[in-house]
């Protein structure tokens, strides 16, 4: 009893310094009046320190440590939480839950799997898991199909490998990044996309036309983010098996676990593997390769949201294997044959990232940040009596400082990189050792003026031992004339030292002769690229019946003023020289989504392509680049149940227009492709939020290109040719999976 | 040369830290009236138009604005003063009945509450 009254005298002296306490008033607005609220509920968040208001809706409330926001509720009422920071006396007031109805239907708008920037000055989509599950499979490459922004091709006849394209240009010349480092360039800018699990991933931002120079000077069609899951907000576990009709199984399996607050880590596993031999056009060779990857990824996240810290370190290594060629080759007792055309790539890769982020607690507009990382890349490659080997060891480091001036409607952020890239590359019999070093400084202005207009400026300035000293510009625009109309203009340039033989490896799968017109310059002998990117595009959102949508249309033209041009225009040969004279890649796109209600949704785009570039033979469009292309898909979705059961049904149609081939054995000189159209579905049964199953059809029309290896008589001889396919080589393909997640 | 850069990158932040360490980011929440959306532009430009205020985000639901500002260039009061001058109520600043009357349709919130 004595205690109990120390107790309470400490405590009532306690509570009666006012200076501890929050005083307010709570009220509602009825009509034009103003009520106070009595018996209303305040308690500190997360918390058990709370009281209700009295007569006249006022109440005192003893601060609380451990939170610093105040949730108000009243039945009948929205709830609302608001933040306390240096007030002593607060006013608020509850909106009745009536008006709170109007705002759910906003709420329970289905939140796009695409989502096209409303804010940003540069053209950015956003693709996020939900939109990544509609892919067939499974890694990065195959993540865009149902995207129209990016285009899907078929790198060659033998390793099934897809090539994508932005604005009418391969992905050398877009800047491919995971969580904003430079991930798929130099050794692995043939297969590199393929090395990401798409179960890893958590969203892709894709940037059309030139990026931010934060990130290098290296963008100049676009830039292609990659986020991968973070194991403080995955899922515990997660299981996905996947397996198709053209002998393809894959296995994720991803574990997270939280230490503490503060630590967690991931630990993810894939495996995928195809041991049948396919061969549905009689060719006797393989359509598809055999094929085996193993690839782990252990990351730690480190969060501490009082301090302002947050850290990551990853770590990665992966192994892959393909075996491609005749049927029947066998590597072991066929290496040297002069009779079966066999080839195997075998690549390792080891990949270490530390990054560290620091967010001022006082002033959150000021951060700073540390990235580096390491990555060791090894292939060995033989295409029938054909050598190509490369080992490239790469380190980059980067460090960001983001402030403001004056106020925060001007940002800017400014930092120094530096990159390290070591090659050795062996092809045939020749050897090719190249180092790149660089170091640069940026520094990028944004202006927003809080309503229409905002805009993106920045410069860095590199010193690079073969490409040399230089300046990098960009600029973006953002205005709208109203709410519902977005303009965007960008401008900027970029360059790059091309790795000719590993972004053209496809060529390997040729008997070309290989010539490099060299002429002095740093890179094989040849000169850096240097292009300037430019482009214009005007988004217009609509309202139609209950649901929304909007139409986009954009221009970009890349203007190289040097490129390292690949043509193989001329029968049996494949040269390498600079650029003498125009190359130009104008590309529009006219797209329209559209959402009509919460179950369904549209997307429709027409894509022109004009690539030209001057080659020895002419101004030409680039080979196997269809001018027209378009795109279509249709989602549908049920209403997800309580337990998150749901159907979710996806078809999506291409027409790819007539590509202009080059002369070979096959295809006189100014053929053609045909045009063909390509459709893919996929239906997804969710049981629970938890576990769901899907099957989907690849290319269920069944198209497919005959004949697709040149000279397939005479794998040996000068007319072989695997590199002119302009369709899939495989017909209709039936998969199925299911994923599920603790 | 390299040295210079590391220098460089080590000092530049620090300096920059230890410049904010001397307090000239107070930070300060308070109510501003407003309804909307419209209303939150132009309670943010008007916060902005001072001289000293660093930052400044009006919350709709809540109506309160949270600014980050140099106490030494501007006071919460003035601030709030200049706030008022744009037809927005402040705690220590009431707008003037002529100014308010001009507001936007939708920015034509209730005055009695303070009452």
């Amino acid at each position: 009893m004595k205690y109990s009254l120390i107790l309470l005298l400490n405590a009532s002296c306690f509570f009666s310094t006012a200076q501890y306490k929050l005083k307010g008033t709570i009220f509602t607005k009825e009509a034009s009046q103003v009520i106070p609220l009595p018996g209303t509920s305040i308690y500190w968040l997360n918390s058990k320190v709370g009281t209700t208001t009295n007569e006249e809706g006022q109440f005192n409330l003893v601060f609380e440590k451990t939170s610093d926001k105040l949730v108000i509720s009243f039945v009948g009422f929205k709830t609302d939480t608001i933040l306390i920071q240096d007030q002593k006396n607060i006013t608020h007031f509850l909106i009745s839950s009536e008006a709170e109805s109007l705002d759910e239907v906003t709420l329970i708008k289905r939140r796009q799997a695409i989502q096209k920037s409303y804010l940003e000055a540069q053209n950015i989509v956003n693709v996020n898991s939900a939109e990544l599950l509609k892919a067939a499979c499974c890694n990065l490459s195959e993540s865009f199909e149902t995207n129209p922004a990016i285009d899907v091709n078929f790198s060659d006849a033998l390793t099934g490998t897809k090539q994508i394209k932005m604005l009418g240009l391969t992905s050398p010349y877009l800047l491919i990044t995971e969580e904003n480092i430079p991930m798929v360039r130099g050794a692995s800018q043939a297969y590199g996309l393929s090395f990401t699990p798409g179960t890893w991933i958590e969203s892709i931002q894709i940037t059309k036309g030139t990026g931010s120079v934060v990130n290098g000077f290296e963008s100049i069609a676009g830039q292609i983010n990659t986020e991968i899951k973070k194991p403080f907000v995955d899922v515990p576990l997660f299981v996905n098996l996947f397996t198709s009709a053209n002998g393809r199984q894959e296995l994720n399996l991803q574990g997270n676990q939280k230490w503490n607050n503060k630590w967690s880590t991931g630990l993810f596993l894939h495996g995928n593997q195809r041991n049948q031999s396919m061969d549905q056009n009689g060719d006797a060779f393989l359509d598809v390769p055999l094929a085996k990857q193993v690839n782990l990824l252990n990351r730690w996240q480190f969060t501490d949201v009082e301090k302002g810290w947050v850290g990551f370190g990853t770590i990665r290594w992966m192994n892959d294997e393909k075996q491609i060629g005749a049927l029947g080759y066998d590597p072991l007792t066929d290496r040297n044959s002069t009779s079966i055309w066999g080839s195997e790539i075998k690549t390792q890769r080891f990949d270490a990232s530390l990054k560290i982020g620091y967010v001022f607690p006082e002033i959150p507009y000021q951060t700073l940040g540390f990235q580096s990382a390491y990555s060791r890349h090894n292939q060995d490659a033989y295409y029938g009596p054909r050598i190509y080997e490369i080992e490239h060891e790469s380190f980059y480091a980067n460090f960001l400082f983001n402030s403001i001036i004056w106020n925060t409607k001007n940002k800017f952020k400014a930092g120094l990189n530096i990159a390290y890239d070591q090659y050795y590359e062996t092809v045939d019999w020749s050897y090719f050792n190249r180092t790149d070093r660089s170091v640069g400084g940026f520094f990028e202005y944004s202006y927003d003026n809080l309503n229409n207009f905002n805009l993106v400026a920045g410069i860095r300035g590199d010193i690079h031992n073969n490409i040399g000293t230089f300046l990098t510009p960009r600029l973006h625009f953002r205005y709208l004339p109203n709410p519902k109309t977005i303009l965007r203009s960008s401008i900027g340039s970029g360059r790059k030292a091309a790795n000719i033989f590993a972004e053209n490896q496809t060529l390997f799968g040729t008997n070309r002769v290989i010539s490099i017109a060299e002429n002095g310059g740093n890179i094989y002998g040849l000169n850096p690229e240097k292009a300037w990117n430019y482009g214009f595009s005007i988004r217009q959102l609509f309202n139609l019946g209950i649901g929304s949508g909007d139409i986009t249309a954009d221009y970009y033209i890349t203007n190289f003023i040097n490129q390292v041009v690949v043509d193989w225009e001329k029968k049996h040969h494949l040269a390498f020289y600079n650029l003498d004279g125009p190359s130009l890649a104008k590309s529009f796109q006219l797209a329209v989504d559209y959402t009509p209600n919460n179950t369904l949704s549209f997307r429709i785009a027409y894509k022109n392509y004009d690539v030209k570039t001057t080659y020895n033979s002419g101004f030409l469009q680039r080979p196997l680049q269809a001018q027209n292309r378009f795109f279509a898909n249709m989602g549908w979705e049920t209403e997800p149940k309580k337990n998150g059961a749901q159907w979710r049904w996806d078809l999506t149609y291409h027409a790819v227009g007539k590509q202009r081939l080059v002369e070979t054995f096959r295809d006189i000189n100014g053929s053609y492709s045909p045009s063909y159209g390509l459709m893919n579905s996929q239906l997804t049964k969710a049981f629970k939020s938890n576990f769901e199953i899907y099957l989907g059809i690849e290319n269920f029309g069944n198209y497919k290109q005959t004949n697709p290896i040149i000279g397939v008589d005479n794998p040996f001889g000068v007319d072989f040719d695997t590199a002119q396919v302009y369709a899939p080589i495989f017909g209709r393909m039936i998969y199925a999976g299911l994923r599920w997640n603790l | 040369m390299k040295k210079l850069i590391l220098i460089f990158i080590v000092v530049l932040p620090l300096a920059v830290i230890s410049q904010e360490k001397v307090n000239k980011n107070n930070k300060v929440s308070f109510e501003v009236s407003g309804n909307c959306e419209m209303c939150k532009i132009r309670i943010e430009k008007a916060a902005f138009s001072v001289k000293g205020v660093k930052m400044a985000i009006w919350d709709i639901p809540s109506n309160i604005i949270s600014v980050i500002h140099n106490p030494n260039k501007v006071s919460v009061e003035s601030l709030q003063k200049a706030i008022a001058a744009f037809g927005h109520d402040t705690p220590f600043a009431k707008a003037d009945d002529g100014v308010y009357a001009e507001l936007p349709m939708c920015c034509q919130y209730n005055r009695n509450n303070m009452e």
